[in-house]
């Protein structure tokens, strides 16, 4: 069931379904963010910046753009 | 393997190109002083992500002489040093080669300049790292690779098989814990065996015909991937980011595979560093964790070097000894007329004599000895004047070699070296990622990115320092908001000391008038730049590295460069600047300026005329507008008005020629002025308002 990177809770894991299109789509890639890409998500600060953690990495991604990667539950 | 490249890129690119292919030895990219370098000797860049420890490796190799300059159109630093018969290349990291920022395009230049390329990686991030290193390949370029940090793999129970990663890319590798100095001898082998890799096969017949119009395989591939510079440079159009998405994703692809057969992965417990990581970006432990490091911050920028060692620096060795020393050899034959203060504790004046030498000191030695008697065994202000006009310029009040030797030597080096020292151990400890995460959310509201925190916060110490931070910043559109903002909103720690103590003689009501419009007024310059200025904030996606202690040796090296770097840009600027205030007290035109501020200042200001002193000998030296405002009888919203006013102009010669040199000239013009206006405007409305 698709739906939005920034509405994930903490704790859990997902699988990334789409990814916004453009240059931040390219950025997304090269850090290895890609449809298919298993993430865990493991803080939510306030205003919605979400720290992910997938393969030993931690990643900061603000609201904005997790609000334009679609996820999908395990 | 998709074929990515078909239906969209380099056919669109080679039919729309707008001028026709040029022969290969006769284009050129705009070629740079920095990296033209020797052309008899080739061209070693070390590349890789950010945090890897390229620095070490660099340090390493590249001995004593590092040159360092502003990579020529940008504020991004490179080094540049001689290893055997190389010319060796630091570059930013970076995460692949590319042109979304002004780092990406910086490396991106040196790479496509480079011979040969060492590429070091994160042995923990191989997924991340070996992306760009299999861009590097499919450029064509020879490289060798680097595996760093394998104590850390170790902790975290990984196994690397170096040897089937040698496989696998088709270049040399070696292992290194270069913190360790471990496996770094190695280095120079894998300098010696670099080569050209195992390419994206796919790729071959799109970069060959690329290849006879941009003439080289590094340019063909970054035009297939989309790069609009690199496109525009050989006059073709840009492809289709479609396409650079599915080059992309079938690089993710095969990276993923090749890290799937190296790295065998037994589950560990964290780490205590990863603990402490971790609770940096947590909602409850965050902002903690800030207030402690923005507090240590300041307290060691803002108020030990800022205030104690530059007090001690500037005003006893500067202005007490080197000065006196300079200035009293020039009386030796000049006429001269010196005061001598003793002054107190608080600098209040205990006793004053004048002493005449209408032919200088040498023939009166008998007064001069005097003068030395009285000065001595006190704290003792000197002041000469001499008659001549030149000799003023150059060695009075003002002089331009006087006045740029105390600046800086003994104001400009200390606060450098604090500030850089404080930077690089913040840089390497990877905390800066960690904190532009907490606060992004709060710095968007006035158009900055989380990163810009730490110029504003360092302003508080000294705003000087703080605008040359602002190139932490990633885009120039930021750099001139952050600038703005601190030039305008932010009082630096001289300032905060003056308005303390008036504040505290206004009482409660004057100091929360005064906050709330200096913070409204940030916030509004702020929001108003954000939208005025074209281009949006960018969009944080950040990857955060894990936190470590700093290297000593490291943290000492970097400051070390970049204070000498910074020194060597700046002083003549500061010459120029002291030059320029002296010519203007000379000819009289500081007093005119005065005269010509002092209606404004009783009628709109409503101060008593003399605050127009305290303004303007205040943006000179910051401690004279100080004592100014100190000997005013001023009513509480006097204060207000006066404080907001001197809040708001830009605080002193120092930060205006740092930002000329950081912004340029018509930028940083346009930011001083508008903060004479802005100050005077909001300063005369807070002032028609209350009083």
């Amino acid at each position: 069931m698709p739906m939005l990177l920034s509405t994930v809770r903490k704790g859990s894991r997902v699988r990334i379904a789409g990814l916004p299109l453009g240059d931040m789509r390219s950025q997304l890639i090269r850090l290895g963010l890609m449809e298919g890409t298993v993430v865990e998500c493991l803080e939510r600060l306030p205003g919605g910046t979400l720290v992910l953690l997938h393969s030993r990495q931690e990643v900061a991604v603000s609201t904005e753009l997790a609000a334009s990667i679609t996820v999908s539950s395990l | 393997m998709p074929s990515p490249i078909v239906d969209t890129g380099p056919e669109r690119a080679l039919t729309s190109k707008t001028h026709p292919p040029q022969p290969h030895a006769g284009h050129h990219h705009p070629r740079t002083d920095i990296l033209a370098g020797d052309p008899s000797k080739r061209k070693l860049v070390l590349v890789g992500n950010p945090n890897v420890g390229k620095s070490v490796f660099f340090n390493y190799l590249s001995g004593l002489y590092v040159d360092v300059s502003n990579f020529p159109g940008t504020t991004v630093e490179v080094a540049k040093a001689s290893y055997l018969e190389y010319d060796l290349y630091d570059t930013p990291g970076i995460y692949g080669v590319s042109s979304f920022n002004d780092e990406e395009t910086v490396a991106r230049d040196i790479i496509l300049n480079a011979d040969l390329i060492v590429n070091i990686v994160d042995g923990v991030h191989l997924e991340r790292d070996l992306f760009l290193t299999q861009q590097l390949i499919d450029m064509g370029k020879p490289v060798g690779v680097a595996v760093n940090m394998l104590d850390e793999a170790r902790h975290q129970k990984l196994d690397i098989d170096l040897a089937a990663l040698e496989r696998e890319l088709g270049v040399p590798v070696i292992g290194t814990v270069a913190t360790q100095r471990e496996g770094l001898d190695a280095i120079h082998d894998l300098i010696r065996s670099v080569r050209e890799g195992r390419q994206n096969p796919s790729l071959h017949a799109e970069l060959h015909r690329l290849l006879s119009v941009v003439g080289s395989q590094g340019e063909a591939l970054l035009v297939l991937e989309g790069d609009p510079v690199i496109a525009a440079r050989h006059g073709l159009k840009t492809v289709v980011s479609s396409s650079r998405d599915e080059l992309y994703i079938d690089r993710r692809n095969r990276v993923n595979t090749i890290v799937a057969q190296v790295v065998s992965h037994a589950q560990t417990g964290r780490r205590l560093s990863s603990l402490f990581g971790r609770a940096t970006v947590s909602p409850i432990w965050g902002l903690p964790i800030l207030a402690v490091i923005l507090f240590l911050l300041y307290q060691f920028v803002g108020v030990l070097v800022a205030q104690d060692l530059v007090g001690f620096t500037e005003s006893t060795v500067g202005n007490r000894i080197v000065e006196v020393a300079i200035k009293g050899a020039v009386a030796r034959n000049a006429a001269t007329e010196i005061t001598v203060e003793r002054v107190g504790a608080h600098d209040e004046i205990i006793a004053e004599r004048n002493f005449s030498f209408p032919d200088g000191r040498f023939a009166n030695p008998a007064l001069w000895k005097e003068a030395q008697d009285f000065a001595s065994g006190h704290t003792a202000n000197w002041t000469f004047k001499y008659s001549n006009p030149w000799i003023v310029v150059f060695f009075g009040e003002f002089g331009a070699i006087t006045m740029t030797l105390t600046y800086l030597l003994f104001l400009l080096m200390p606060l450098v070296i604090g500030f850089y020292l404080a930077l690089s151990v913040l840089e390497d400890s990877g905390y800066l990622p960690r904190l532009a995460t907490i606060v992004d959310r709060t710095l968007r509201v006035i158009g900055l990115n989380g990163r810009a925190i730490i110029p504003l916060i360092l302003g508080f110490g000294c705003v000087t320092m703080a605008t040359i931070t602002t190139r932490l910043l990633g885009t120039n559109r930021e750099k001139t908001i952050a600038t703005t903002i601190l030039q305008l909103a932010i009082p630096c720690s001289a300032q905060l000391g003056v308005i303390a103590a008036l504040l505290a003689t206004a009482g409660p009501a004057a100091t929360a008038i005064y906050a709330a419009v200096i913070f409204s007024f940030l916030v509004a310059v702020g929001t108003s730049m954000s939208r005025l200025i074209p281009g949006e904030t960018s969009a944080l996606l950040l990857d955060l590295p894990p936190m470590r202690f700093p290297r000593v040796g490291n943290v000492v090296q970097k400051t070390a460069y970049k204070t000498y770097f910074f020194m060597k840009e700046a002083s003549p600027w500061f010459f120029v600047g002291a030059l320029a205030v002296s010519i203007l007290q000379v000819t009289g035109a500081l007093v005119a300026v005065q005269d010509l501020l002092q209606p404004l200042v009783v009628s709109w200001l409503k101060l008593p005329k003399e605050a127009a002193t305290a303004f303007v000998m205040g943006l000179v030296r910051r401690d004279f507008g100080a004592a100014g405002l100190y000997s005013m009888d001023l009513s509480p919203y006097q204060t207000v008005a006066a404080l907001v006013t001197i809040t708001l102009f830009v605080p002193c010669i120092a930060s205006v020629v740092v930002m000329l040199k950081e912004r340029g000239l018509k930028e940083g013009m346009i930011i001083w002025t508008g903060s004479f206006v802005l100050a005077l405007v909001v300063g005369g409305l807070v002032a028609q308002l209350l009083i």
